[in-house]
């Protein structure tokens, strides 16, 4: 090969490279390893971690069981070890997985148009926002104090400078829910967009139809967040939305210390042309045959460069078919049952803890404390290897000692009875 | 009624809907061990659903045959060269699979106690030492989801860093080679996008950039190597003409793999840089995602990082997020954990010599490539490549066949096509990357291949413009997709014609 080449030695591929440029001596690293070592370096890490813990933790991150079925399908070669399907007559396969997900994202949350996936949830906020912002051709975006506290933290990182002021309004003090007056005196014909979460971050379902009312009233549109995607399983999809921008976690991810998840966003039809990212849309091959392939990627960065809708180009897509293998799995009665039994274990640990707020909630409620600070106690409860709920401080020091639990069908009730007795002994 | 097979080994398959029936279903739940509630008790009536309408109804055999048909009409790197150029298509280790799935990395919560998190935090630690080794960067953070927002999470530490010297400026220079997330990027950043020729090397023109810098550039965003895998070499240069106006090079690594343990960024003048572990480090791409897109910068760009910072204290790590300089987040969490752990496996594996032994291998497969199809396609530049290699359809047009075509017919041949017209800056571009993982025999079948198109584009150009014949699905109408879009499945929507 190097004679084809035209070189003697391998190092004379590089050799018209600045001197400057080039390393001249080898990576300060160790040799390679054998794939034994690997999995003994990695399983060290694992142990390091916490394994064999019950956890009460949620607050954007959930513990559902993953059926086998999901790993099964997505290690497949042609899904794991495929590129972006811009290639439609050999990327059949992932375009019908994905114009499959598109179409059970907008079954699930009542829009009618989907894209293929978002980085996750928190970034698909801010590009929602974007999209408002486009949409509307104004600039404010009112986000509720109660949507999850790191989700805000990225919307502002996006929106500082792109000219989108934002602005936070706040939650009853007493239900938990947002705070409808306070948005209502916020909102002015400059807001774009107004941002809920339900279950919010508190796990209490919202008015969302009332913020909905407010926001059309004043020209801005209404973005619903989620980031418990098994409560659409039972509560009302965000019919009154404009834009959803959502977290699919839940379905069958792994919490992987944080990523990779998947995130969404849906919208009104008349918006499709507004939305970030890939799109699959139905077509035919030249013999007449269902087909399907990435469209109306005008829309998108490589064709538009900075005129585009937004600059994300890889997205999540076999996350997304985690999600979408899951949501077929599960299917219409699944969900159901599954949404029920969260319902039902969350209710009976606020039946042995109270909850700090009087509105609806879902699967994790904010817990009353009786004025003593939450790390003794979970740090006590970690010698029963229970994971305790999370301190709310940090996020909302208006609560003081407040944490937030979570109960999904996967906790046992013997653990919450666990919680429930160190908590009354406290 | 008999579903025939046609042009594939597979049964014809419809959509999930199509094949799903009432009272149907795959999923198992144990019995719940607490009371049940009345969902409109707890919730409100207002507030509890119907049922969601359409929602999937089937077994979990005809789940796994269903979505097991579909994964048979998907190309992939498991059954053959993918030479996508600027891709990096290369093998995605089976072993980094297993690890990212082991119990206490795979179910970790991103809010447990730090003290049961050691192990997770320790990854983060090893992956960004080599990454900093690899890129001869000060400091990186691994937030960023993937190439694109790692370009976004850079631009904005650009600003940052010109703002607390009481200027963020205005402008952003991106070569007419760049890829398109480039200047999407910077407009996203706030910053208009001023694009700057190649000059006739493909290269960037030193003269012609120190025309364009003055105080009001906050950056010059290049691709080194460039998207005609050309190594810039100028870089040092041009650097320094930015540096003295006090501007920054960012540097999108998209092309890293052509670098590895042979020259490093921090080396030759860049200030700040994205890498693309599903390019350069094997994670796999899954037909889209997901990736990770560390960014690395030299130490005055390093109060900015985003929040946050893993630090050393009483010898356990921990999450530091008092940095009053950061941009903030760019993420929720600490970024793609999972796609981390696969790279850093990847780099265990192959350590100090295995990795500089890959890019050799991708810098003489892609040479050996040029070599063997030079006689047959129009070489427009003739720079010495690395990892990649673009030709022209040139001489092909001139028979009415172009790039495009060329890449369908490939498809017959077994091949998935190159990166199809892109960079712009060549005409009808053929941007070919084979990476390191392809054997000899492997790549030959490939040179041939594009050389018996090449010789049925001289005695039979039609026939090319035909293709694909051999595929499930032949050409698809993308116009037509585009004019009319359908993006959903809809119940009421007549049966088409591949549900019969």
């Amino acid at each position: 090969m190097l004679a084809a080449c035209g070189v003697e030695s391998l190092e004379d591929l590089f050799a018209h490279l600045p001197k400057e440029a080039q390393l001249g001596r080898p990576l300060n690293m160790a040799p390679g390893i054998s794939e034994y070592e690997i999995i003994d370096f990695f399983k060290a890490r694992s142990n390091d971690n916490a394994t064999g813990y019950t956890s009460f933790l949620g607050a954007g991150v959930y513990q559902h069981y993953r059926p086998v079925l999901i790993d099964t399908i997505v290690s497949r070669g042609e899904f794991l070890t495929s590129y972006t399907p811009y290639q439609a007559e050999i990327s059949q396969g992932t375009l019908t997985a994905i114009f499959e997900f598109q179409t059970m994202i907008c079954q699930l949350t009542g829009m009618d148009v989907a894209n293929a996936s978002m980085y996750d949830g928190s970034t698909a906020v801010p590009e929602a926002a974007m999209m408002a912002v486009r949409i509307t051709g104004k600039s404010k975006v009112l986000v509720s104090r109660v949507v999850h506290p790191e989700y805000r933290e990225v919307l502002r990182t996006y929106a500082k400078h792109q000219g989108i002021p934002v602005e936070e309004f706040g939650y009853d003090a007493e239900s938990g829910q947002l705070d409808l007056e306070d948005l209502e005196r916020r909102l002015d014909g400059e807001t774009a967009a107004v941002i809920v979460q339900s279950p919010n971050f508190f796990g209490i379902v919202e008015n969302v139809k009332a913020a909905a009312d407010l926001a059309h009233k004043r020209g801005a549109l209404l973005i619903f967040v989620f980031t418990e995607a098994v409560s659409l399983g039972i509560l009302e999809p965000p019919h009154e939305a404009d834009i959803v921008a959502g977290e699919l976690q839940s379905f069958a991810i792994s919490p992987s210390y944080g990523g990779p998840y998947a995130g969404i966003i849906a919208a009104k039809e008349k918006y499709i042309r507004q939305l970030p990212g890939r799109l699959v849309g139905e077509t035919l091959d030249a013999r007449g045959n269902r087909a399907f392939c990435l469209t109306l990627s005008t829309r998108e960065q490589h064709i538009r460069r900075e005129k585009a809708t937004s600059n994300i180009c890889t997205n999540q897509a076999l996350i997304a078919l985690m999600a979408t293998v899951f949501m077929t799995i599960y299917g219409k009665a699944g969900l159901r049952e599954l949404a029920e039994q969260n319902l039902a274990k969350a209710h009976y640990l606020s039946s042995k803890i109270k909850p700090r707020f009087s509105g609806p909630f879902f699967n994790e409620f904010v817990a009353a404390t009786n004025g003593s600070a939450p790390e003794p106690l979970n740090q006590k409860l970690l010698e029963n290897k229970i994971i305790g709920g999370l301190p709310l401080r940090k996020f909302y020091p208006e609560l003081g000692n407040a944490v937030l639990l979570c109960a999904t069908e996967m906790t046992a009730r013997a653990h919450m009875d666990t919680l429930a007795e160190a908590v009354s002994i406290q | 009624m008999i579903r025939k097979v046609r042009q594939h080994i597979s049964q014809n398959e419809a959509l999930i809907f199509e094949e799903s029936s009432p009272g149907k279903s795959g999923y198992q739940l144990p019995p719940l061990d607490v009371p049940a509630i009345d969902p409109a008790a707890a919730l409100g009536k207002q507030n509890v659903r119907d049922e969601i309408e359409g929602f999937p109804e089937i077994s979990e055999v005809e789940t796994i045959r269903h979505f097991t048909r579909l994964s048979t009409w998907n190309y992939a790197i498991d059954l053959g060269l993918y030479p996508l150029g600027s891709c990096t298509m290369k093998y995605n280790p089976r072993v980094n699979e297993f690890v990212a799935r082991l119990d206490g990395l795979a179910w970790a919560h991103p809010y447990q106690p730090e003290s049961l998190s050691q192990g997770a935090l320790q990854v983060i630690s090893d992956l960004e030492a080599a990454m900093l080794e690899i890129t001869g960067m000060d400091a990186v953070t691994l937030q960023p989801a993937a190439g694109a927002h790692g370009e976004f999470t850079g631009i904005l530490l650009v600003r940052a860093l010109l703002e607390s010297r009481g200027n963020p400026r205005k402008r952003i220079l991106v070569p007419d080679s760049a890829h398109g997330t480039n200047p999407a990027t910077a407009a996203m950043a706030g910053y208009t996008v001023q694009n700057i020729k190649s000059n006739e090397q493909g290269l960037m023109d030193v003269e012609a950039l120190a025309r364009f810098v003055d105080e009001d550039v906050a950056a010059l965003m290049v691709t080194n190597p460039n998207t005609l895998g050309v190594f810039e070499e100028n870089i040092v240069q041009c650097a320094k003409i930015l540096h003295d106006k006090g501007a920054m090079v960012y540097m999108d690594g998209a092309n890293m793999n052509a670098l590895v343990g042979l020259a490093r960024p921090g080396d030759f003048g860049v200030d700040v840089m994205h890498i693309n572990l599903h390019k350069t480090f094997s994670t796999p791409h899954g037909g889209g995602g997901p990736g990770g897109g560390p960014v690395a910068v030299k130490s005055w760009l390093e109060p900015f990082l985003p929040i946050p910072r893993l630090a050393r204290k009483n010898d356990q790590w921990h999450l530091d997020y008092d940095r009053p300089q950061s941009i903030g987040r760019v993420r929720a969490f600490y970024g793609n954990f999972g796609v981390l752990v696969r790279a850093l496996a990847y780099i265990l594996a192959h350590g100090c010599d295995g990795l500089r032994n890959a890019t050799l291998d991708a810098l003489l497969n892609a040479n050996y490539i040029r070599h063997k199809l030079a006689p047959y396609f129009d070489l427009p530049y003739t720079s010495p490549n690395m990892h990649e290699v673009v030709f022209s359809d040139e001489r092909q047009a001139k028979r009415g066949v172009k790039t495009g075509d060329i890449a369908k017919r490939l498809i017959d041949y077994g091949f998935h096509p190159y990166t199809v017209s892109f960079p712009t800056i060549v005409h009808g571009a053929l941007m070919i990357e084979p990476t390191e993982t392809e054997s000899l025999r492997e790549i030959d079948l490939f040179i041939d291949s594009m050389i018996s198109i090449a010789k049925e584009i001289e005695t039979d150009p039609k026939m090319v413009l035909g293709a694909p014949y051999d595929t499930r699905t032949n050409k698809v109408d993308e116009v037509g997709a585009a004019r009319r879009p359908v993006v959903r499945w809809k119940p009421e929507r007549p049966a088409s014609k591949a549900a019969d």
